[in-house]
């Protein structure tokens, strides 16, 4: 009876000698009921790919005109969103912005969980997960998947080297001569680990672009382009630089709010909501530009009235006003005036509606797409996700929110902390991009 | 290490002392009663599993598929008809472009676009880049009610959960009949998928376009005979023929925006 009564406080004592030394966090109690929500909801997602896994995608509501649904547009979107890391890894290592080394590690962090989750949940969509390798063994050179497999499988290491230094750093591990020597060594190595990311990064949201880009049989998602790529190879990448950064701001907030802690100082924010704005509003630009073509002329020759696309409820010309002015242009002018940016709330609105913007993004490239009819005498259909898909994302959300929180708790993931922590408020504003 | 890759660079050195044909077929349209004998046909000889209670007509498999269609005018004089959907064994096929390992590949001795079971992993990419909706997944298990795998068919391979599959102008039957060939040491052959033998109003008419004499090829000529969605450059050796405007119109979207013409579900 009395070991079990000290045996949790013994734990608790044991633990808070993984925190990082000067950083205040809560009891090891309020941790575990912190995280007991979300293994709840891990479990529940592993219960559901259990049943894919043996009973087959039956199980969802995916069907042969919905081959890509709920997991391929969410994965899609978490990919542009995780583009954060690549993004903030080429202006800190690349264009050297000295600032961006506040956010850095929460970046490499949330890439990593968001390109880990996003093959997570592919593993589950796809029939025959164990052949995964085939790509790697037979390689269809034309197919932008094959673009997409290599560049992410290779990126995925990239970006588990370079959480790896961060890990090591805790106070335990460093107690470790060896683990030391590593880390050093890899820290030196981390720019050339940063520009590989940065080169795959590019590539792999490209081709993800580039997926629906090249489908000739869907006239409402086929763009031309140049040489082997669509127009929406380049919109891909850069939507996802452009967001990337709003995410940081976005995550980096949300972590602020729940821990009740400031992060990172004000200006931080402002540089990645400038970049934001100005990426943006290229973005905006070359989209309007594009689609103007795609109205006039590429959907034209492929036999389709690009106004009926908008024909079928629930997609209206409304979704493509939402995508491209609300989502699109009204966050690039908010975070594109200097004015605006002076102001907490705006850029907190500007990242959500840029992150929303993406995400919107990816939903019409997918899911309208494949909704739309084809053939003169196809039908418009409605598909709606079930409990086993939700599940399957949920679970992977929990993941992320799971390590994420690990790795507050026990890693350095803002090297401003200590600093905000010990002078609070004179420590603040100092230089504005 | 790759030899066993059928890639079209393996298979040019066959190329050369052997026929090269370009397998497809004309359906007139206008013959067809929608009785869906092909569809029936078609199943059985492919060994597709018998559908799952849970399986609806959008995750059933279906190689070969009639769609209802009409001219959209009000009754009573609207006009009604049927459209029987294979694979368009596209000359140019959009699937095979996308798929990331090499599971589809144009045949470039007879035309057909295969489909490897065994090399697919279910990404189903190919499904979302054909326009015709001619591939459908294995969402769950292939089962046969004890007793009914006698009815199987020996020359086609059952295939598993988890991959798309589509129909490829039988090539049990083409296999036989090159078999056949190889042991006459005759070259010129043909052959008759399930669909076209089953059809009792013989409104499928099948074989070798490369061949200026055959039927098909001088069908497929005939200005009644058009393709679907020819616009989009995929180059379908499926020709449909009817010698009513409002069925040939039915080939490409109506550009003044009448959406639909299908009025009901599949049959």
């Amino acid at each position: 009876m009395t070991g079990t009564i000290t045996k949790p406080a013994a734990i608790a004592t044991v633990e808070k000698k993984w925190i990082v030394r000067g950083h205040e966090r809560c009891s090891t109690a309020r941790f575990m009921g912190w995280l007991a929500p979300w293994i709840g909801l891990l479990l529940l997602g592993l219960y559901a790919t259990y049943l894919c896994f043996r009973y087959g995608l039956g199980e969802t509501h995916l069907d042969n005109r919905f081959g890509f649904g709920l997991w391929i547009f969410l994965d899609l979107a978490v990919i542009a969103l995780g583009a954060g890391a690549f993004f903030s890894g080429f202006l800190l290592y690349i264009l050297k912005w000295k600032e961006i080394k506040a956010v850095i590690n929460s970046a490499v962090v949330l890439g990593f969980l968001c390109y880990s989750g996003a093959v997570a949940v592919l593993a589950v969509d796809v029939g025959q997960p164990l052949r995964a390798w085939f790509t790697f063994w037979h390689p269809n050179t034309h197919s932008m998947l094959t673009e997409v497999t290599f560049c992410i499988t290779v990126y995925l290491v990239v970006l588990t080297i370079e959480y790896l230094p961060i890990i090591l750093k805790n106070r335990k591990f460093k107690s470790i001569p060896s683990f030391l020597v590593f880390e050093w060594e890899l820290h030196k190595l981390m720019p050339v680990f940063a520009g590989v990311g940065v080169f795959l990064s590019f590539f792999h949201q490209g081709s993800l672009g580039g997926l629906f880009g090249v489908m000739r049989g869907r006239p409402f998602a086929f763009r031309e382009g140049f040489s082997i790529w669509p127009t929406t190879f380049f919109l891909f990448v850069l939507s996802a630089a452009a967001v990337g950064p709003s995410f940081i701001i976005l995550t980096t907030k949300l972590v602020e709010k729940i821990t009740g802690k400031r992060l990172v100082k004000q200006d931080i924010y402002r540089v990645l909501a400038k970049t934001t704005g100005v990426l943006l509003t290229v973005y905006v630009a070359l989209k309007s530009l594009d689609t103007l073509l795609w109205l006039n002329s590429t959907s034209i020759r492929a036999g389709v009235a690009p106004w009926e696309f908008y024909e079928f409820r629930p997609f209206g010309h409304a979704t493509l006003f939402t995508e491209i002015v609300i989502f699109g242009m009204i966050p690039a002018l908010l975070l594109l005036s200097r004015r605006l940016r002076e102001r907490p709330g705006v850029i907190t609105l500007g990242a959500v509606l840029a992150c929303l913007g993406v995400v919107f993004n990816r939903f019409v490239m997918t899911i309208q797409t494949l909704a739309l009819p084809t053939l003169s005498f196809d039908e418009f259909m409605i598909y709606l996700p079930n409990w086993v898909e939700y599940a399957v994302f949920g679970g992977v959300i929990a993941y992320a929110v799971i390590v994420y929180s690990l790795s507050y708790r026990y890693l350095n993931l803002f090297p401003q902390e200590m600093e905000l922590q010990l002078a609070p408020k004179e420590v603040n504003d100092v230089s504005v991009r | 290490m790759m030899a066993n890759t059928p890639n079209t660079a393996t298979a040019a050195p066959v190329q050369e002392n052997r026929k090269i044909r370009r397998f497809g077929m004309v359906i007139n349209l206008d013959n067809c009663t929608g009785c869906g004998s092909c569809m029936m046909t078609c199943a059985v000889e492919n060994n597709c599993a018998p559908a799952k209670e849970k399986i609806t007509d959008r995750t059933g498999i279906t190689l070969m598929r009639v769609f209802p269609v009409n001219d959209r005018q009000p009754m009573p004089v609207r006009q009604a008809g049927f459209v029987p959907m294979p694979c368009m064994q596209c000359e140019d096929p959009p699937c095979e472009l996308v798929c990331p390992q090499q599971a589809v590949e144009l045949d470039p001795l007879s035309g057909i676009v295969d489909q490897m079971p065994q090399r697919c992993f279910g990404c189903r990419y190919c499904m979302a880049a054909c326009p015709y909706h001619a591939r459908y997944f294995n969402w769950y298990d292939p089962e046969w009610p004890k007793g009914m795998e006698q009815t199987l068919n020996p020359a086609v391979a059952p295939r598993m959960r988890g991959v798309v599959e589509k129909c490829d102008f039988c090539h049990g039957r083409l296999h036989l009949a090159e078999d056949q060939a190889a042991i006459d040491g005759n070259d010129d052959y043909t052959y008759t998928p399930a669909c076209v033998e089953a059809c009792p109003t013989q409104a499928i008419v099948f074989g070798d376009l490369n061949d200026e004499d055959s039927e098909v090829s001088q069908l497929a000529k005939d200005p009644n005979s058009f393709r679907f969605l020819a616009k989009l450059g995929t180059e379908p050796k499926v020709y449909y023929y009817s010698e009513h405007e409002w069925r040939r119109n039915l080939a490409e979207r109506d550009m003044n925006g009448n959406a639909s013409r299908n009025e009901g579900k599949e049959a």
